[in-house]
């Protein structure tokens, strides 16, 4: 098949809008557009396709752009779950556009990597990130929390493309990781699995159980990232129930563990690429983070768990985030 | 009854205040949740008795098990959580740890049915009427208003035995006034009537007061039932109203299977057969929007209350309903 026949100008501006926009190659793609020359986007888009690395200041912008959507799209809902949503963001923003093999274009292709948002409550950052992916349209996201959105306020598999499974009530991640890991192991397939969770969350005792059965199966391709702000939902993880130290526990259960800054883009990167050199051994980064990290009023504070910000505090934050950018 | 539909009230306040009330003058009573000291309102507890508060973390089925242990240390515990995870993630601890073991412990489930709104169906609690209600020996009161939700809690503290309170946050109008003396497993007509019967409970009995008073307009004389104990049922409240008005329409804020008029079809098609609407969640996991919206698009405003109450009126006396 003639390889020109695959593509008009529409879908290739489709691919770029989606995909490249965020690479470093856009600009050239724009401009070939503008140019009608239909072969130099294709060839381009292929390039792209095959060395879609992005670097850590791209990532870092990208990173800081959900964060911005990620404010905005709270705001206007007056609901989210604003703190832990900018803990995790350079977490999300380093899977989804630099560890993660997935297509936006096949959200359900059977060897994709899988990622699960355990901590479920932090939707609006997984959304903001799956519009930036390309997964759904930027637009959307003003429909966060509206009557009937596709966008509720946590994620659910059937109606947002990218979502793994329905999340929201805390400590089913894991499991459901162990389960999807498993599956590649049976089928002999190569696809990784990684699972985001809260410090608070792995008060369930669920996950406990996950941890004892990941290591006895071997599941060397399940990836467990814990999110570790230090803080839940009414106060600091040290004075609810205090899990320290978290990767020695993990550790004494069987796994390859490993301490990050969360807020590191390369050190995650790294830490996200990284397999264990034990084979059959399931890894466990703790990222360590802030809650509200990016927004100097709401950084490390109980209350912005699910606080919504006023209009000077919206405002506020907007210039805080806009001046690093 | 009800003279002031627009002043609303949280029944967690008063939920909040009897508890502390009793608990200044029993030093058995301790309060058990799962990161939920401001979702239940246990702050001020939290401040009085530091040492009777036992925050056990995210962990529901440790929260009941902890909650089972301290009844049989001779504690009065008032367990605290979300009603979606207590029932839910605990259901096997409720069921062999304080039910089967007749436990003394009080299951509070706080913003229950619909209350979470945007937050979705992980945190609809719309099936924990039945899977509390088939598990014997526990009492399921879900009050109407501030005044009846202090009864229960009262009651919840003097009975000798599991009991399941189910809350909300959605605001409601007062109802009673505070001489209201609640009476668990007894039902409250609230609204005289003969042409049919309208049963709720919870945040569903002010807007089937308000849907009486539409059906009235329209020359439909409905009686208006509070029945705040779920379980165990007042029969002789539901024969009454099967037998004098032929007619019964329920709503509640929970699935239309297996909750409240499931539990009043039980008696009666058992005992005095009369056409019946089921008011309820219909069997989805509902969409995205806010407790009050979702109630309304489920047919459950006054109008849509008046509106199937208006339909099964002109239905009486038919074989089948359509
Ligand atoms: C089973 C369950 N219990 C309770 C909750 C209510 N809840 C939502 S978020 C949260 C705190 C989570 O803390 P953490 O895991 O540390 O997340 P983060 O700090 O990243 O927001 C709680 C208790 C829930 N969603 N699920
Ligand atoms: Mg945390």
């Amino acid at each position: 098949m003639n390889i020109y026949s695959c593509f008009d100008l529409n879908t290739a501006d489709n691919f770029c809008q989606r995909l490249i926009k965020l690479s470093r190659k856009y600009a050239d793609f724009r401009k070939a557009l503008t140019d009608t020359r239909l072969h130099e986007i294709i060839c381009l888009y292929i390039y792209s396709l095959e060395t879609f690395t992005l670097d850590v200041q791209t990532l870092q912008d990208m990173a800081r752009q959900i964060r911005l959507d990620d404010l905005k799209t709270v705001y206007r809902a007056k609901a989210g779950h604003i703190g832990g949503e900018m803990s995790a963001i350079d977490i999300l923003t380093t899977l989804y556009f630099h560890t993660l093999n997935i297509d936006p274009t096949q959200p359900n292709k059977p060897t994709r990597d899988r990622f699960i948002l355990s901590k479920g409550h932090t939707a609006c950052a997984l959304y903001t990130t799956l519009a930036h992916r390309g997964f759904i349209e930027l637009d959307e996201l003003s429909t966060f929390l509206q009557p009937h959105s596709r966008l509720n306020g946590h994620p659910n598999r059937n109606k947002v493309p990218g979502v793994e499974t329905n999340t929201g009530a805390l400590g089913h991640g894991l499991p459901i990781g162990i389960g999807m890991a498993k599956a590649a192991q049976l089928s002999g397939e190569g696809w990784r699995v990684f699972v985001l969770c809260g410090d608070g969350e792995l008060q369930e005792g669920s996950n406990w159980e996950a941890a004892m059965a990941a290591a006895h199966f071997k599941l060397d391709n399940l990836t467990l990232i814990v999110d570790h702000n230090r803080l839940q939902q009414g106060a600091r993880v040290h004075d609810t129930n205090a899990l320290a130290p978290i990767a020695d526990k993990f550790a004494a259960f069987g796994w390859a563990t490993t301490a990050v800054d969360g807020h590191d883009i390369a050190q995650l990167r790294e830490a996200f690429d990284k397999r264990s050199a034990t084979a059959g051994q399931p890894t466990c980064i703790v990222a360590n983070t802030f809650k509200g990290q990016g927004i100097s009023f709401m950084q490390d504070k109980v209350e912005w768990h699910h606080k919504v910000p006023n209009k000077e505090q919206y405002e506020q934050a907007v210039e805080e985030l806009q001046a690093a950018m | 009854m009800i003279t002031d539909f627009d002043t609303l009230h949280d029944c967690r306040d008063a939920f909040v205040s009897t508890l502390e009330n009793l608990a200044s003058e029993n030093n058995q009573i301790v309060a058990v949740c799962n990161d939920s000291v401001g979702s239940s309102k246990l702050g001020g507890f939290r401040d009085k008795w530091p040492e009777r508060l036992v925050n056990v973390g995210i962990a529901e089925q440790n929260m009941v098990g902890v909650g089972a242990g301290l009844a049989n240390g001779g504690k009065i515990p008032f367990v605290c959580a979300a009603s979606c995870f207590l029932t839910g993630r605990a259901l096997e601890q409720i069921k062999a740890d304080v039910a089967y073991t007749h436990a003394n412990v009080k299951l509070c489930g706080i913003s229950s049915g619909m209350a979470y709104g945007e937050l979705g169906p992980t945190h609809h609690s719309i099936e924990d009427f039945a899977w509390t209600r088939v598990l014997p020996g526990i009492t399921i009161v879900a009050p109407a208003d501030p005044s009846e939700t202090k009864g229960a809690v009262e009651f919840a503290a003097n009975h000798d035995g599991p009991v399941f309170l189910r809350l909300s946050r959605v605001g409601v109008p007062n109802i009673f006034d505070s001489n209201h003396r609640f009476v668990a497993g007894k039902a409250n007509t609230i609204r005289p009537g003969q042409d049919l019967t309208i049963i709720a409970n919870g945040t569903l009995t002010h807007r089937a007061f308000q849907a009486a008073e539409l059906l009235a307009k329209q020359g439909i004389e409905a009686r208006v039932i509070n029945m705040a104990t779920l379980s165990p049922i007042d029969i002789d409240t539901i024969v009454s109203a099967a037998t004098e008005t032929g007619a019964i329409v329920t709503c509640e804020e929970h699935s239309v299977h297996g909750g409240l008029g499931s539990a009043i079809a039980e008696v009666v098609v058992q005992q005095c057969p009369v056409p019946m609407k089921i008011l309820g969640v219909p069997g989805v996991f509902a969409p995205t929007g806010s407790a009050n919206y979702l109630l309304d698009e489920f047919g459950m405003s006054a109008t849509g209350i008046s509106e199937a109450a208006h339909q099964l009126f002109y239905n009486k006396g038919k074989k089948r309903i359509a």
